[in-house]
């Protein structure tokens, strides 16, 4: 059961339960759907840019305890970041999920982020945890068509 | 938690599981140090000793193309792979052995029926009726045909039982409709549906009628001339044959009217490059050297049932269901989709405040393999207001404990996620 109290740990599923952030946007900048064909979770992303800061973020949609916490852990750590900042911690994020060497100093970056550690265990999961992330970078490149992590 | 009867199988000792379980080699497998408990059966089957076999054999033994050579491998060959229809034919009870098309699968089979049958019948303003618990397979072939032709795609509803409304199914039969395309037995709900009834009220329009017996020819005997259906598919991974190998069961006159499928060698009498004369059934829709050691392997996994006799292992796989049915309704927060009253061996169910993705993820930790999203039926999910569904699809070589091992395990992702 370790590897699973690893991929389930509790705050993962607190935010699952109680996702932050969990609200349409109405004077959002950007917005993106995700879907994962996968297990059917849908996401739509909305972002309230101001200059190249992100002011405001946040999510709708119905998906996996992984996916949902994830997006509303997103949801609070990106809100106030700059873009460049947001980049740079999606390759982070991106290479905690998928198992990559950690590079220096990312743990301080990812903070909360470090509970998706588990995730590397289950490549079948991975797409839960990124789906968030992977719409969001839609959201930001003004993507319309909907992102498929297939 | 479920109540257990204490000693289960001697309830059924008329059906000696334990034996059949050691028909295939993979149920000693381990799972995450586990001992495996395989219930996506409707996903693909297990194969027994006797089907990997006849694999093996083929390839060891026998290898050669087939129609083709003068010599004695060749020969034998195609007398094992042309063997192989008629035990097809048998096990379907079709009137000829010409009337049994080999092809990859059930897709391949509906792909094969839209893009003959369908683009010579079907014509602007037509309609395709299909029911809504159709796989993706028995919907886009025709949706793509629909697209080309300027014809409509019909969609009879289902009730919350997951049961096909007879009465709106007869109330969308028309002068336009070309074709009926129905499944047989329902992938994520388990419905064995009233086609005798379906295959009538169409008839009596003189429509015909396709079946998907991709989920039905492992659980129930199809009997294609009592149903009178018109087509009827079928494929061999969920049939206890390897992967890749299938086929499509046409009445003669109907196929002998149809235009080829694909174009190759098999598939013709003589070329030239002025004209084509294609083969006579069946080999005018089987272009291309066929999938012969798939075939031989169908034809193992055909004697392995008849030997099983399914009068023997359906009664067993029935119980197997009604108890596994019972346990897991006792779970609370547990509703299961899909409570026909006729039903095989497949149960799709949610866990309130729970997703499937993460009770699947869980139960593999636990050796339990089933299936979780939405089982390429997305319409189907639309109906039921559910992004997923958790599946457990039984075979029989399934047993009572690893019902009660599911059961736990469900417990075990309550405890967890819960």
């Amino acid at each position: 059961m370790s590897d699973l109290r690893a991929l389930y740990q509790e705050v993962i599923l607190d935010h699952s339960k109680r996702p932050h952030n969990h609200r349409a946007m109405a004077d959002a900048t950007r917005a993106a759907q995700g879907y994962n064909p996968l297990c059917g979770d849908k996401i739509s992303l909305f972002v309230k840019l101001d200059g190249t800061r992100i002011a405001d973020v946040s999510f709708q949609g119905s998906g996996c305890a992984i996916s949902t916490a994830s997006a509303s852990i997103l949801t609070e750590t990106l809100k106030g970041k700059t873009l460049a900042e947001a980049e740079s911690l999606f390759q982070t994020f991106h290479n905690l999920v998928t198992g990559k060497t950690p590079s220096e100093g990312s743990s301080q970056e990812l903070g909360k982020l470090a509970v998706f550690s588990g995730v590397s265990q289950f490549p079948v999961r991975v797409k839960c945890a990124t789906l968030a992330w992977h719409t969001l970078r839609s959201a930001l490149a003004g993507g319309q068509e909907p992102v498929s992590t297939e | 938690m479920a109540t257990v009867p204490e000693v289960k199988t001697s309830l059924h000792s008329h059906f000696d599981v334990a034996r059949v379980r050691a028909d295939f080699p993979i149920l000693t497998e381990r799972v995450h140090g586990k001992p495996l408990v395989y219930f996506d059966n409707a996903a693909t089957s297990q194969k027994p000793r006797a089907v990997i076999d006849a694999e093996l054999h083929f390839y060891q033994s026998l290898c050669s193309n087939v129609h083709r050579g003068v010599h004695d491998l060749s020969e034998r060959a195609t007398q094992a792979y042309e063997a192989t229809r008629v035990k097809l034919q048998r096990f379907l009870n079709a009137a000829e052995s010409r009337e049994v098309i080999f092809v990859r699968g059930t897709t391949e089979a509906i792909n094969l029926v839209a893009s003959t049958y369908g683009r010579k019948n079907v014509g602007a303003g037509d309609e395709v009726l299909i029911s809504g618990m159709e796989h993706h397979s028995n919907i886009v072939p025709w949706q793509m045909l629909c697209e080309e032709k300027g014809a409509s795609l019909r969609v009879a509803p289902i009730s919350d039982r997951g049961e096909l409304i007879l009465e709106e199914f007869e109330k969308l039969l028309g002068p336009r409709t070309k074709l009926v395309a129905v499944t047989h037995v329902s992938n994520v709900l388990g419905t064995i549906n009233p086609v005798r009834e379906i295959i009538a009220m169409a008839h009596r329009r003189n429509i015909p009628v396709l079946l998907d017996g991709a989920q039905a020819a492992p659980h129930v005997p199809v009997d294609v001339r009592a149903l009178d259906c018109d087509f009827y598919t079928i494929s061999g991974h969920k049939l206890f044959a390897p992967t890749g190998i299938g086929a499509l069961y046409g009445k003669a006159k109907l196929l002998e009217a149809m235009p080829p499928y694909q174009g190759g060698g098999d598939m013709i009498a003589s070329v030239t490059f002025e004209k084509t004369i294609y083969n006579s059934l069946p080999y005018k829709f089987e272009a291309g050297t066929p999938n012969i050691a798939g075939t031989l392997g169908l034809g193992a996994a055909i004697d392995y049932l008849n030997q099983l006799g399914f009068d023997r292992f359906a009664p067993y796989e029935h119980e197997l269901l009604v108890y596994a049915t019972e346990a897991l309704a006792q779970i609370p927060d547990l509703r299961i989709i899909g409570t026909a009253k006729e039903k095989a061996a497949v149960i799709s169910f949610v866990l309130d405040g729970l997703h499937p993705h993460d009770v699947g993820t869980v139960l593999d930790q636990e050796g339990i393999a089933v299936r979780t999203g939405h089982h390429c039926a997305q319409p189907l999910m639309e109906r039921f207001q559910v992004p997923a569904t958790t599946r457990a699809s039984l075979a029989f070589y399934n047993t009572f404990e690893e019902v009660d091992a599911l059961v736990k395990g469900i417990h075990k992702v309550k405890e967890l996620l819960g």
